[in-house]
């Protein structure tokens, strides 16, 4: 008689198990969901529209006919009895010789408050993908939650359908397990394209409605209206059958190389396994697994092993790949080809002679080249310059020389797309005396808008002039780029660029993810041009900023609050006293830039001391940043004799004008009441000294590394037009200059006379300073008063303590 | 035979340490910085700079490298060893995340 083979789970796993099956069993197949074996992958196709389910059915009524298996869908297996050997369903009791689990995964949902709403659903199965079909009318709105691979499908399927659909995601980018932020960067782009909204860094507070979902509340309080809501967080392995029936389960049902668990007469396959400390989550290993699994039933030999996995996203119309490994390790180089005008992004991962990862971004084409590439292994250190152009050089062997390609371009090839410049035009001019990018720039206008084209441009004059061509004076910003400070500014605002990965992604980052210098002033660069969309990553901030605190040289910090204009109260010096003895203070130091420094403050010290400061109303100093730090003043016509107007009083309306913003270096003024001058105004940022008839703000000077008296920039007769005035030059400074350049020498390279131009004409200056207080809108906000809230990320991790390391 | 060499100890979820970033775990041998970086992987090295002491969890975190806040000399999470021109070292200890749960391997 035929042994009896039960097999919980029709999915994509035990279908192909059983097409490799021997006649020698009969089988059992029980299924949860309704139907018999269908395509899981295809679902996505079906939600688009491109697909319907009848087409991505792999095993019908006939084929289980002719197979004689006993198919029982739509009941659900509840319990195995390993002792009985049986199963319980609701149909009785099933007896088996063997058994096979193979019931996936269940999709995890996050707890959150009204995560049980109708209208919130997951995606797994043609009952989701039919509820999200049914409510992805045009206009209707759709959340989805998580931008990792099914919940990009099912957005970009809802969107082909007609619906706004919202992508929420926790992490910084896109798919961060497949792709690296460049990646991620263009995948966000293409869905925006699409008309698909992506938040990142977005973590769901809770789900809103009444009778149904209505809305999803994100931590930072963006709330997007939902008529749906698809939660794709994640998986995880469906083991509570194998978990009741005593089975050794880890994350998965543990199984060994032949796919049998810790009862011999059981065995599992698909995502519901762990094999070797390793789930799986994708099909082509668990492939493997069926045939391994039918050849063991089969009474053949057959071993488990998984091999490396690659990934696409089925959105058509998008190009994505990735596989292996893209973790930076020691010995990893990377080779980077960015072509920003395409779209494409190509990175492989080098370990000594051999390919182990690659992520490619708009063109695939190669994809399974250097899939093959890493899988086997192979030497690929003599192809190692032209690798990543793909298998074609690498088989032609010519080798890539970017000046030959260039050479061999025509002389009306199109050189700069945005102002049509053609080769020849730049060689011309060149040719008539344009030796310098400057020159060819104003003379062309090549290179002088957008200027992705730099380079080329630099090679074209290359070869006209040989070896009378030197390259751009100005030094590039970093190792990571060729272009200057000024060009990568200019090229943030000229291609609307939010963000560092699309930063680097358009102007051709060389490295994968920058270094410590550039980071930094990219950050810079982004929240001052676009205060309202781009949001400031701490994890490019020099540590002062990061902790709002100077470090010291035992990494301890110090703490300074504002004293606004240099003025002080009794009550505020009780505080920085009280202060001061609560958290052991080592040093109380006055600086010179009249005001209190706390010095030798222990990190975890810091949140429960600035709450302290705050409560008795001071607000960070700044005295960390690149932004405003103080506004020294002098007692001035309130109490001194020569005063000629409040400088005290203008001092503390221009330090309250100005705090919390953002400046390429740190910004300092001094406000004088008389031409004596005791502010010493006259070697600040900007300074103003009072006389009768008004105020003279002049400006670039310095005390510092270098010593230089300001220069007048205006001289004004009433308070609200110096304080706009400075606000406007300020503003001026943050839009223009480069990073960690002062004022006085960025005022060196623009020229005194444009900056006097600038405020004399009254629509820019008025521009200038609406524009401040737009980003003073956003930026001008205590940080003590919002990291005081989480102390606990001031504090270690952990603490080891003596007895639980011995 | 087999000598146990070295025990996990489990220091908290992953989410707790910022992508990019670092935390500090105390233990009575002195710090040890946990970094994460862009593509999740975790390192831990002495919390103490060769050059003057710096602490290095406070450094800015780039590809597999970092850069110490005090005077910018840069370290490779993997080695622990001092990049470019200057000469130094870091104890590494290892570490691996498992479940969103950061371990750390430490002598018995
Ligand atoms: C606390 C203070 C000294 C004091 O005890 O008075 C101070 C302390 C530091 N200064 Fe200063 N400066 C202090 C007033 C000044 C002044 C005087 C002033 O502001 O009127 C100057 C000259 C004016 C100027 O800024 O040009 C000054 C010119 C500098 C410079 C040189 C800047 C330059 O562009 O040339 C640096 C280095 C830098 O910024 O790169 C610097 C850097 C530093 C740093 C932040 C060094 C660092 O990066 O770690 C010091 C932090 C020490 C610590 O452990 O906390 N400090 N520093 C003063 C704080 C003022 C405040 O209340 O915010
Ligand atoms: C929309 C979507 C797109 C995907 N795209 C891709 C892709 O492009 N590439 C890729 O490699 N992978 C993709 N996957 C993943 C892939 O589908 C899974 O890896 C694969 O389906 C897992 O196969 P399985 O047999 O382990 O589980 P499943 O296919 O999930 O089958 C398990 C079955 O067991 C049933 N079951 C569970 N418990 C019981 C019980 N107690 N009694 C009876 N029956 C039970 C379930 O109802 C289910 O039908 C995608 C998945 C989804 C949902
Ligand atoms: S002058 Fe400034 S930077 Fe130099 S030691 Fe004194 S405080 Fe530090
Ligand atoms: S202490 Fe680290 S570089 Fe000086």
């Amino acid at each position: 008689m035929a042994k009896k083979l039960v097999v919980i789970g029709a999915g994509m796993a035990s279908g192909r198990m059983l097409e490799n099956l021997g006649p020698d069993w009969q089988v059992t197949l029980f299924n949860a969901e309704p139907r018999g074996n269908y395509n899981r992958l295809m679902l996505s196709p079906v939600l688009s529209g491109e697909k319907t389910y009848a087409e991505i059915i792999t095993h019908d009524a006939d084929w289980y006919g002719a197979q004689r298996i006993d198919t029982r869908f739509g009941e659900t297996v509840t319990k195995i009895d390993r002792n009985a050997r049986v199963v319980v369903s609701a149909g009785g009791e099933t007896p088996y010789d063997a058994l096979v689990i193979a019931t996936g995964s269940a999709p995890f949902i996050i707890p959150v408050p009204g995560h049980k709403l109708p209208g919130v659903v997951t995606y797994r199965d043609l009952e989701d993908t039919n509820t999200m079909i049914a409510a992805s009318r045009p206009g209707a709105r759709a959340v989805v939650i998580g931008g990792g691979l099914l919940g990009l499908e099912a957005a970009a399927g809802m969107a082909a359908r007609g619906a706004e659909v919202t992508v929420i995601h926790l992490m910084g980018h896109l798919m961060e397990r497949q792709l690296d932020p460049s990646a991620g960067y263009l995948l966000q782009k293409d869905l925006e394209r699409r008309g698909i909204r992506v938040h990142c860094k977005g973590a769901t507070k809770a789900i809103l409605g009444n009778d149904r979902v209505e809305a999803v509340l994100l931590e930072d309080g963006t709330v997007y209206p939902a008529d749906l809501v698809c939660m794709a967080v994640g998986i995880r392995p469906e083991t509570r059958l194998a978990n009741d029936c005593g089975l050794e389960v880890a994350r998965g049902v543990v199984v060994n190389d032949q796919m049998q668990t810790s009862d011999p007469a059981v065995f599992a396959l698909g995502e519901c396994v762990e094999h070797d400390s390793q789930l799986f989550g994708l099909v082509a290993p668990l492939y493997d697994q069926a045939k391994v699994l039918a050849a063991v039933l089969n009474g053949e030999t057959g071993r488990f092993q998984p091999v490396q996995t690659a990934t696409k996203l089925k959105v058509t119309g998008v190009d994505l790949f990735s596989a292996g490994d893209f973790a930076e390790a020691p010995g990893r180089e990377d080779i980077v080809f960015r072509d920003p005008g395409r779209g494409i992004y190509k990175r492989l991962i080098l370990e000594g002679e051999r390919l182990i990862g690659a992520v490619l971004y708009g063109d695939t084409a190669d994809g399974s080249w250097f899939f093959d590439l890493i899988k086997t292994g192979k030497d690929v250190s003599d192809m190692r310059d032209t690798l990543i152009f793909g298998p074609a050089f690498a088989a032609g062997g010519t080798k890539a020389d970017p000046l030959a390609a260039v050479a061999a371009l025509p002389p009306e090839a199109e050189i700069c797309g945005c102002n049509g410049v053609c080769k020849g035009k730049i060689e011309a001019a060149v040719q008539g005396g344009a030796l310098t990018l400057d020159a060819v720039r104003a003379q062309t206008k090549a290179s002088a808008s957008c200027g992705t084209c730099t380079g080329l441009v630099e090679k074209v004059m290359a070869l006209t002039l040989g070896d009378g061509f030197a390259a751009n004076a100005n030094p590039a910003m970093c190792k990571c780029t060729d272009h200057t400070h000024e060009d990568v500014r200019r090229m943030i605002k000229a291609g609307g660029l939010k963000s560092i990965p699309a930063v680097m992604q358009e102007l051709g980052w060389k490295t994968v993810g920058g270094c410590a210098s550039c980071r930094p002033a990219l950050n810079y660069y982004l929240l001052a041009d676009w205060p309202l969309d781009y949001r400031d990553d701490r994890q490019s901030r020099f540590v002062n900023e990061r902790n709002h605190a100077n470090i010291q040289k035992d990494g301890t910090y110090s703490v300074v609050p504002r004293m606004w204009g240099g003025v002080t109260t009794p009550d505020e010096l009780r505080a920085i006293a009280d202060a001061a003895d609560k958290f052991n203070v080592p040093m109380v130091k006055v600086t010179g830039g009249q005001r209190i420094d706390l010095l030798g403050v222990k990190k975890e010290d810091l949140p429960a001391m600035w709450s302290d400061l705050n409560a008795a109303g001071m607000v960070s100093g700044h005295a960390y940043s690149k932004g405003l730090r103080t506004v020294k003043t002098c007692v001035g016509s309130e109490f001194c004799r020569f005063g000629t107007q409040d400088s005290t009083g203008l001092g503390i309306k221009l330090e309250k004008l100005l705090w919390g913003s953002w400046t390429p270096a740190k910004v300092k003024l001094g406000v004088s009441g008389c031409p004596r001058n005791c502010a010493e105004a006259t070697c600040k940022d900007i300074g103003v000294i009072c006389v009768d008839s008004g105020y003279q703000i002049s400006v670039a000077g310095a005390a510092g590394m270098e010593v230089k008296e300001t220069e007048l920039l205006m001289t004004v007769a009433t308070e609200a037009e110096a304080l706009e005035i400075i606000a406007a030059f300020t503003q001026l400074y943050r839009e223009n200059a480069r990073y960690l350049h002062r004022i006085y020498k960025w005022v060196a390279k623009v020229g005194l006379d444009w900056c006097k131009d600038q405020m004399a004409d009254l629509t820019t200056r008025r521009a200038l300073y609406d524009r401040f207080l737009q980003s003073q809108s956003v930026y001008q906000t205590d940080p003590w008063a919002e990291l005081a809230e989480r102390p606990a990320d001031w504090a270690p991790m952990k603490t080891i303590s003596l007895e639980a390391a011995e | 035979m087999n000598a146990v060499t070295q025990r996990w100890i489990e220091v908290g979820p992953l989410a707790d340490i910022p992508p990019q970033g670092a935390r500090v775990v105390r233990t009575p041998a002195g710090c040890i910085a946990v970094f994460r970086t862009a593509t999740d992987e975790v390192f831990a090295l002495n919390d103490r700079c060769p050059h003057k002491g710096g602490p290095l969890s406070e450094g800015i975190v780039h590809g597999a490298s970092v850069t110490c806040p005090l005077h910018s000399w840069v370290f490779d999470l993997n080695s622990g060893a001092a990049q470019g021109a200057d000469v130094g070292q870091v104890a590494t200890y290892p570490a691996h995340v498992r479940d969103g749960v950061v371990y750390l391997g430490l002598a018995p």
